[in-house]
């Protein structure tokens, strides 16, 4: 069993996606290569801004796959996600085949004949020719299997949860007249939720649930460090262990990783040697979104900073 | 390794995991994929396969880490290994007469515990303890009160009767040994006794919760002791979480009904009045009103507290909710209980108007003067109390106008049935103005009484 050296594996795995500027944590490496072993679609759930559909895109650029994105709303149906009947193509195609099908048909001598000959060209008009693929459909049907984002699902309906289940347990789906369609390569389906709603459990049963928190400090420097590049040490560390203190906070909107990495770019931009009180209220709006959470931390803001610094020099 | 996983699997519903078996299965493909080596990553499959919220992660975790750890720290490589330990636990076996008589020539003749036990070999104990566990089936363990039981059916299985014959002849001819020997025989009943809370700690959690959940609903709310106090909270947001769940989701309306006629004439107007899209007649359903009057003083006032916690859990399902309280007099308490924890609103209006003699007559009359109009034909009107006013003038007349105004008047007495209209209780001419008079003295019944009143609207 353990002969697979499946620590090896993660390890392969992480440093995969940190080639694609993706730092993952030990969990996130996990759930990767457990959903590739036993082709399971990983269910990711946590706040906005940490790396959700990051995640999808670092996997689809690691593995040199295609990824198709469905992006969920409220509404979004089969039509939309899955396929279409080509209507006005199947209409155009029936007009100019009329004629054809006189001359076809023309030789037979009763309507049965008719009808029999009919019978021998199959489904003409219900064929794949005019089927319009949309992006579930889509990723069933790559021949070098893909990455298949579902982004968002808790904003969907909970029919549309319904219409995944066959997707995500075979591969598969069934369009009613042309029968199933199983894919071609099993695609890495990721979907993501803020947990808006809570989603069946039908739907959880059949995914690995990976839960993406913020990250730990150590860990986001070096998620700071692989996508700002240009900015110092000393900063880096600083800013990420003010962050982590403002977390600490009751803020309708914590700042995420996402936060943290403009915010550094801004930093970067304006050329701060390390963290000021000046220029943390200055940019203190690319963190905090909400005129509430500002004014809620400005009071802290010199206290975060000195204990930002202070961590720095003994950290 | 696969009966461990099972025990494992068991361990977690205990904890209030829930699991499927088609998940037990994921689980059990993703551990061959990742094999035991790494503790770490075996966690994280567990978390990854089995968890499917925050909670459940937490619970889960801390369940691995309890499962996972033998009570003998000193003995890693026992982790929860079973067969691992099966097979040391036959080596041990053939090798322990070898190793105890190298150690100490005096425990020739002594049984196998007895020199497991002087040859102090931690590794080999701990194994011992855990095939006496699995062989008295310690895993079916439930309630606390199976301890002692299980302790001696381990010690059974270990030999004790041996050992305890060992020691009456050791008594006689080596008191130093023998003394050495009880030592260690406490030694080892502390370790058991560790081994076995443990195990209830895992599986018999979830028991032993259903057993007092069920206790605790069943308990006069008006008598429960402090300590209990908090539980029961708990238990009265579980009910309620029960109650919303069951009655916030719009039932799937029914489409087809008696024909809308003008509304489908308007509709197809369009098309000269040929009926292309029908209009049906929908049945429209309003979310309970309810106006609540409780009664806090003296035994009542538990029982009012739990009530008012519950109704006012009920956002979802219940549109409006008026609670007014009184003794003596009556005041409105609605803000107090939404803009406060429910400990401080308690204690907040139990200053107020609690613990005076209770005046029905007075406090209808409050109510009639000032807050008559929250009453309307779609309102609920609960009233909560023990009727008993003091002989005091009943105003039975103002209970029978709230009765005319309101939808449905609904009376929950704390006390039993046969106690109505003895002494000072005026139950008898209030409950003929009453839709509904019921007990409502525990939780049972406090969560079947306000569920009525919640269906009635549906």
């Amino acid at each position: 069993m353990a002969d697979i050296r499946p620590s090896a594996s993660i390890e392969a795995v992480e440093s995969g996606l940190a080639a694609q500027g993706y730092i993952a944590s030990r969990q996130i490496a996990t759930a990767v290569y457990l959903a590739q072993q036993i082709e399971k679609p990983i269910l990711v759930e946590g706040p906005a801004g940490v790396g959700k559909t990051e995640l999808a895109k670092a996997i689809a650029a690691w593995r040199g796959m295609k990824m198709i994105r469905l992006q969920c709303y409220e509404g979004l149906d089969e039509a939309k996600a899955l396929y279409e009947w080509k209507y006005a193509k199947q209409l155009l195609y029936t007009q100019i085949l009329k004629d054809k099908l006189g001359e076809v048909l023309g030789g037979a001598p009763t309507l049965e004949a008719a009808l029999n000959q009919l019978h021998d060209f199959g489904d003409v008009f219900f064929s794949k020719e005019f089927v319009e693929p949309r992006p579930l459909l889509q990723a069933l049907e790559q021949p070098a299997g893909c990455v298949l984002l579902i982004d968002e699902i808790d904003k969907s309906d909970a029919e549309f949860e319904s219409l995944l289940l066959e997707i995500l347990s075979d591969f598969q789906v069934t369009i009613p007249e042309l029968g199933t369609v199983v894919a071609v390569a099993p695609p890495t389906v990721i979907l993501t939720s803020n947990s808006e709603r809570d989603l069946g459990d039908a739907l959880k049963r059949r995914c690995l649930h990976l839960h993406i928190g913020f990250p730990e400090q150590k860990l986001e420097e070096r998620i700071v460090e692989s996508r700002v590049p240009g900015i110092s040490q000393t900063l880096r560390r600083q800013m990420v262990s003010f962050i982590h203190e403002v977390r600490t906070l009751d803020l309708k909107k914590l700042p995420s990783v996402s936060e943290t990495i403009d915010w550094a770019r801004v930093l970067v931009l304006l050329q701060a040697p390390e963290l000021g009180h000046e220029m943390v209220k200055d940019t203190l709006n690319v963190l905090l979104k909400y005129e509430a959470d500002i004014e809620a931390t400005m009071p802290q803001v010199s206290t975060f900073i000195a204990k930002a610094s202070r961590q720095n020099v003994f950290g | 390794m696969r009966e461990n996983l099972h025990r494992f699997f068991r361990a977690a519903r205990g904890a209030g995991v829930r699991l499927s078996p088609a998940e037990s299965i994921d689980a059990m493909r993703a551990v061959s994929k990742v094999g035991f080596t790494d503790r770490t990553i075996l966690r994280d499959t567990f978390l990854l396969t089995l968890a499917k919220t925050q909670d459940e992660k937490k619970a889960l975790g801390d369940c691995f880490d309890l499962f996972f750890d033998q009570p003998e720290p000193q003995s890693p490589p026992e982790d929860g290994k079973a067969d691992e330990q099966d097979a040391e636990g036959s080596n041990g076996a053939s090798d322990s007469p070898g190793d105890a008589s190298g150690g100490d020539e005096q425990a020739e003749g002594l049984g196998q515990l007895a020199q497991m036990l002087l040859a102090q070999d931690r590794n080999q104990i701990s194994a011992a303890i855990a095939n006496a566990a699995s062989a008295a089936s310690l895993p079916d363990i439930r309630y606390f009160t199976q301890r002692g039981i299980f302790s001696g059916r381990i010690l059974d299985q270990m030999g004790i009767q041996r050992l305890r014959d060992d020691l009456d002849n050791l008594a006689a001819t080596n008191p130093a040994l023998a003394e050495r020997l009880t030592n260690a025989l406490d030694g080892l009943r502390g370790t058991v006794r560790d081994t076995v809370s443990q195990a209830l700690m895992l599986y018999g959690r979830e028991e032993a919760e259903n057993l007092r959940n069920e206790i605790l609903r069943n308990a006069p709310l008006s008598r429960i002791e402090p300590r209990q106090v908090e539980q029961m909270r708990h238990l009265i947001r579980q009910i309620a979480r029960r109650l919303r769940e069951r009655y916030s989701k719009p039932r799937k309306r029914q489409r087809r009904g008696h024909l809308d006629v003008r509304r489908t004439i308007r509709r197809n107007a369009a098309w000269g009045g040929v009926p292309f899209l029908t209009a049906w007649k929908r049945r429209h359903r309003d979310k309970p009103k309810i106006v609540a009057l409780c009664d806090v003083s003296g035994s009542v006032a538990r029982v009012s507290d739990f009530f008012l916690l519950l109704i006012h859990s009920l956002h979802e399902v219940v549109d409006d909710v008026r609670s007014f309280a009184f003794s003596g007099h009556l005041i409105e308490v609605s803000d107090v209980l939404e803009s406060k924890s429910p400990e401080e609103a308690m204690a907040e209006i139990m200053s107020k108007v609690g613990f005076g003699s209770s005046d029905y007559g007075n406090s209808f009359d409050d109510f009639e003067r000032q807050w008559m109009n929250a009453i309307t034909p779609q309102t609920t009107v609960i009233v909560l109390g023990d009727a008993r006013s003091n002989n005091l003038d009943p105003r039975a007349d103002i209970l029978r106008r709230i009765a005319e105004r309101s939808k449905r008047l609904v009376w929950l007495n704390p006390e039993g049935r046969m106690a109505w209209g003895w002494g000072d209780s005026e139950m008898p001419r209030y409950s003929t103005f009453c839709t509904v008079v019921r007990q409502c003295a525990t939780a049972k019944q406090l969560e079947r009484a306000v569920s009525d009143i919640v269906a009635s609207y549906q």
